[in-house]
């Protein structure tokens, strides 16, 4: 089991513990601190996937995020997940990695065929392609798109792991643990301040791990381990690997990523696999560093090639070879330094650089070293399907446009480097527009907009020197400013490689019949003419140019693309990088899975449950809940096999012959006090409330300023200036709301005072001809009688040793009263009632039946109060003062309220007395009507009515008061029903009102 | 996600506050007689300016006080916060 690329010595990895994993069924093994990439390469594999579009063979690309190719099907941990970059993803036992979006195999893919057939898909191929015939849309083509779209498979089992989320604050955030970050975060530390220090990758220290440098005479790793050991040591500071920064949002809000056990054999079960941290950071240091960016070249995407930092970094710190006969690409020097280590390594490289000779310290050094370096050179193509073989290379002409020598040279790698770009991503979503610098040829962050501070490599600083510094400088300044503390820093002497400067060249030319594909952006097969098609066709903004090609907008979001495609679009239409700008940068800065940004928002703990009082005697009864906002409300009681059409109608019925309870305390209950309360009531209510005596109850309607229905209730005058008023379970949040408003900003000179006791009171009501008899068993010393508690009615009274308060409203029309007790005696109270009410064929009753029973009596609820409707919509005009002011009483005379045919409430009966007429069906005419057929009105509730034995209906119909008697069709195409109807009176029962008075 | 200070509970996440419009409409006195356009003005009509623009948010998850913010409707830059008692000027 020989690793064939693995260097002997060299790398950061643990020789010491050896770890299995398969990749596509094969058995391998890596070592702990491997990628999924570096123990791929280790094994001489390069071919993992294929691309999205031409299904061309793809390799590994970078070493880290900006990898656009190598995105696996990975199993570990007992889960499967799609499109993981193997370049990030840290080797656990027994992980098994797939190729993606190849059949059958990542060798021999059948989709291939498109790579053949390329001439067929060029820029905006879907949109040209898919337009017509219409009617092939839905059969046809998107189905076939569907199947070839995306790449991985998302699992659809349930995802068993844990997510949490976190909240932070601190005084100084810095994203990114490079040299400058180092240094940012250290000085603030010593200043006393709050400090995080986020780093994506499992080490920190960013380039100091891959470069040449020595700091205070240490090595860059070495330094970088002695300042992370003691921030470690410092209170006031928390260091953070493997947590990616990915998001800047507004007032200075960051949220970061942080795998926290993707890399762990064993957890325990309360470790989250992923938490995600919102954190609000007074000052933010982004020492996001740079990528490097490729040359463009023909076939640049054959496995084999490789971003010259990555080979690298996979030599440094994995002690893996890339290839053992490189190829270096580049226009700058920091190129030299891949080729050195080469060298070093005993592989012997050679150098293409497309400057003219010329000399600077790398490039001496290279020389002294007998490193074969060929100027005003590069690679024309790469030959090879599955693998570089050998580069076809030119010696380019002095124009830099075409070829002087063309030759053959084999190799088994290619590195490239067409110079650095810094990652801009956060600065540039915290709002800073960037600026284009000439000098390294791309953006950097200009004025800042937020607290935000780009230092190093991320603000186009390239040497070590000027990042500690600008770091040391920034960390101290900015923390100072907070902690008002500043202690004095020496900067660091540095031993750093002078770099040449670089030169502007990032795409090869073409010698002329030949055509390769030169690939921009490889996740999304974006080559050269697919951009140069985007023009001629006419795209000119740069965010057209993007969605028409789709350049950039695959999960890498360009990042070795985007400067490349500029360059080609400004080249092309003569104009200068920053006229033709860039696009928009938005989080995440890479992908982050749905259960992080979920968190513990699942399942029972997506949204809090409200339990009343008596919740667990309604489960133990047998009670079937329905969620009315959070709360949880017995919707029937199931005995033995009832349905829900059978329980209700048992439940309802008796109500209606003997007595039922139901519990109510889901109802909004706002406590009001005050000298003012009943002038406030005045003014909230649509009809009067100076004059209602100490002890009585009213039904009042509320409405919004637009006079469409607010709310509905009923509120009791307790005492002098004591009231207590309920809302329906739904509004009780907004009414609270609405009140607080106008007491604090409309009428401050109102002394009322308003809380929400709605969990305070548990509450029941009874309701049935015989409530009277069992209230009279449930308060033998009280009197409640008619005379003596009459409808509107309140008394205080003790209900077996315990406080209670019992109002004579009612909501089923019948004769009822509602009793209220301290939350903490609801059971105690409900349990009694079930104990008293036995003698009187008391049962509970759910919302079902409670339903039924509004519904026959015409009484209005949220169905009818829906935002639409006016008081005389729903025949409640009557409790409208004409005498007095009130919220919304402006609105009221608007004409349209005021039309002959304004809409209004009705009943409905079936013809045939038989079919349930479902809600939300539509009254229409004629139902055979051609379409649209006029929509008349619509069917708000429906219930079968237990008083008449057949099924009723509220709606709300235009005309309704003229529409007695007529016929209709109540039609509803979503349960494909048309019912042939009768138009009532909407109070189908009782309509005098007798019950509720008896 | 905004940061927001309310004068009663000092800085809390936009997540503690509701929404409440146009801090700078005056409801007509109640009982006082007022023209339809008045009204009409006042129910419906708003403006919708890009930059500074003073609005109600309630600390609906804290102390439940109507506050004043001034807050630049582009950028989300705020000015200043205030009791609705108190003048933002």
């Amino acid at each position: 089991m020989s690793q064939p690329f693995r260097l002997n010595k060299e790398g950061l990895i643990n020789r010491n513990k050896k770890i299995s994993f398969t990749f596509n069924g094969k058995k391998l093994f890596g070592y702990e601190g491997d990628t999924i990439a570096s123990a791929l390469i280790a094994n001489g594999i390069h071919l993992v996937g294929r691309s999205f579009k031409y299904h061309r063979p793809r390799g590994f690309f970078g070493a880290g995020v900006e990898e656009p190719n190598a995105k696996l099907q990975v199993e570990f941990n007992g889960h499967s997940e799609p499109n993981v970059n193997a370049t990030e993803m840290e080797l656990v036992e027994g992980l098994s990695a797939t190729s993606q979006n190849c059949w059958p195999s990542v060798n021999f893919d059948v989709g291939a065929i498109n790579n053949f057939l390329k001439m067929f898909f060029p820029a905006g191929f879907y949109y040209k392609t898919f337009m017509w015939p219409k009617s092939f849309w839905y059969k046809i083509y998107e189905p076939f798109i569907r199947k070839a779209a995306g790449l991985g498979v998302a699992s659809i089992e349930k995802d068993k792991e844990r997510y949490e989320h976190k909240f932070e604050y601190c005084d100084l955030l810095v994203t990114g643990s490079g040299p400058s970050g180092l240094a940012s975060a250290y000085a603030a530390a010593k200043n006393g301040a709050k400090v995080i220090l986020a780093e994506d990758k499992p080490r920190f220290g960013g380039t100091l791990l891959t470069d040449d440098v020595s700091i205070d005479n240490l090595s860059g790793k070495d330094w970088a381990e002695k300042i992370i050991t003691e921030l470690k040591s410092m209170p006031n500071v928390t260091v953070k690997n493997r947590s990616q920064v990915f998001g800047y949002y507004d007032h200075n809000m960051l949220v970061m990523f942080e795998r926290v056990s993707d890399h762990l054999e064993k957890k325990s079960k309360f470790t989250p696999r992923q938490r995600l941290w919102y954190i609000r950071a007074k000052e933010t240091i982004l020492s996001t560093g740079s990528i490097e960016r490729p040359i463009v070249f023909g076939n640049n995407d054959t496995p084999g090639i490789f971003l010259s930092a990555a080979a690298k970094e996979y030599m440094k710190v994995y002690g893996v070879l890339v290839g053992k006969k490189p190829v270096i690409f580049t226009n700058n020097d920091s190129a030299y330094e891949t080729a050195l280590e080469f060298k070093k390594n005993n592989v012997e490289p050679i150098i293409l650089d497309t400057r003219e000779e010329h000399s600077s310290e790398l490039i001496d050094e290279a020389k002294s070293k007998g490193i074969d370096i060929r100027f005003s050179h590069g690679v024309i193509v790469a030959n090879g399907y599955k693998k570089v073989k050998s580069a076809k290379i030119g010696k380019l002409n002095k124009d830099k446009n075409s070829f002087e020598k063309i030759e053959t040279v084999d190799c088994d790698c290619i590195c490239v480097s067409g110079f650095w770009t810094p990652s801009v991503h956060l600065a540039s979503q915290s709002g800073n527009k960037l600026k284009y610098e000439e000098k390294i040829d791309a953006f950097i962050p200009d004025k800042k907009k937020q607290h935000e501070t780009s230092v190093g490599a991320a603000n186009g600083s390239f040497t070590l020197e000027e990042s500690l510094k600008h770091g040391f400088e920034n960390g101290s300044n900015l923390s100072a400013k907070i902690t008002e503390t500043k202690t004095e820093i020496s900067i660091p002497n540095v031993n750093e490689k002078n770099y040449g400067a670089h030169d502007k060249f990032w795409c090869m030319p073409l010698p002329k019949n030949e055509n390769p594909k030169r690939f921009v952006d490889f996740q999304n097969d974006v080559s050269v003419s697919d951009i140069e098609i985007a023009i001629r066709e006419g795209y000119r903004s740069i965010e057209h140019v993007k969605r028409y090609t789709t350049l950039g907008m695959a999960t890498d979001q360009g990042r070795t693309s985007n400067l490349n495609g500029l360059q080609l679009v400004s080249n092309i239409e003569n104009k200068i990088v920053p006229e033709v700008g860039h696009t928009t940068f938005r989080p995440p800065f890479t992908p982050i899975t749905i259960g992080t940004i979920v968190g513990r928002e699942v399942g029972m703990e997506y949204m809090p449950t409200r339990k009343t009082p008596m919740h667990e005697w309604h489960e133990k009864n047998n009670a079937v809940f329905v969620d009315a906002g959070a709360w949880k409300r017995p919707r029937y009681y199931k005995e033995g096999n009832e349905t829900l059409f059978e329980a209700s109608k048992r439940e309802a019925k008796n109500v209606r012959e003997n007595v039922g309870i139901c519990d109510v305390t889901t109802l909004g209950k706002i406590d009001i006090k005050g000298p003012d309360a009943a002038e406030f009531l005045n003014r909230v209510y649509t009809n009067a409330w100076m004059k209602l005596p100490i002890g009585k109850a009213r039904y009042g309607l509320m409405l919004r300023e637009d006079g469409i229905v607010m709310d509905d209730g009923t509120t009791t005058r307790i005492s002098e200036n004591h009231y207590h008023m309920t809302t329906t379970t739904a509004q009780a949040a907004n009414v609270l709301s609405h009140l607080e408003y106008y007491l604090q900003i409309v009428w401050p000179e109102l002394n009322v005072n308003v809380v929400s006791t709605t969990e305070q009171w548990a509450g029941a009501a009874i309701a049935g001809p015989k409530s009277r008899d069992m209230l009279s068993k449930l308060y033998p010393d009280l009197d409640v009688s008619n005379e003596a508690l009459p409808f509107m009615g309140y008394k205080e009274a003790e209900f077996f040793g315990v406080p209670s308060r019992i109002f004579r409203i009612s909501f089923s029309g019948e004769l009822a009263y509602e009793i209220n007790v301290k939350s903490d005696h609801g059971m105690f109270m409900w349990e009694k009632m079930m104990e008293v009410g036995k003698e009187f064929g008391n049962q509970p009753y759910g919302t079902e039946a409670l339903s039924t029973l509004r519904i026959e009596m015409g009484h209005v609820a949220g169905p009818e109060l829906d935002g639409r409707t006016i008081p005389s919509d729903v025949s409640l005009n009557g409790l409208v003062s004409k005498k007095k002011d009130f919220i919304g009483k402006n609105s009221l005379g608007r004409e349209a309220f005021n039309v002959e045919s304004r809409q209004k409430i009705v009943g409905l009966i079936p013809i045939d007395r038989k079919s349930s007429i479902p809600e939300g069906s539509h009254i229409v005419q004629d139902q055979n009507a051609k379409l649209p057929n006029p929509k008349l009105g619509h069917v708000s509730s429906s219930c079968w009515s237990v008083e008449n034995n057949n099924p009723f209906s509220l709606a709300i119909m235009k005309d309704g008061k003229n529409m007695i008697g007529k016929k209709f069709f109540a039609v509803s195409p979503l349960k494909n029903k048309s019912i042939e109807v009768e138009v009532i009176s909407s109070h189908y029962v009782d309509p005098e009102g007798k019950r509720v008075r008896s | 996600m905004l940061y927001i200070k309310c004068p009663y509970c000092g800085l809390r996440a936009q997540k503690e506050f509701s929404y409440g419009g146009d801090a700078t409409v005056k409801r007509p006195n109640i009982n006082e007689e007022v023209s339809s356009e008045d009204w009409d003005n006042f129910v419906y009509m708003r403006k919708s300016p890009r930059g500074k623009h003073i609005e109600l948010w309630q600390h609906i998850a804290g102390c439940r006080q109507w506050i004043k913010v001034q807050r630049d409707t582009a950028t989300h830059e705020i000015f200043q916060t205030a009791k609705v008692t108190e003048e933002i000027r």
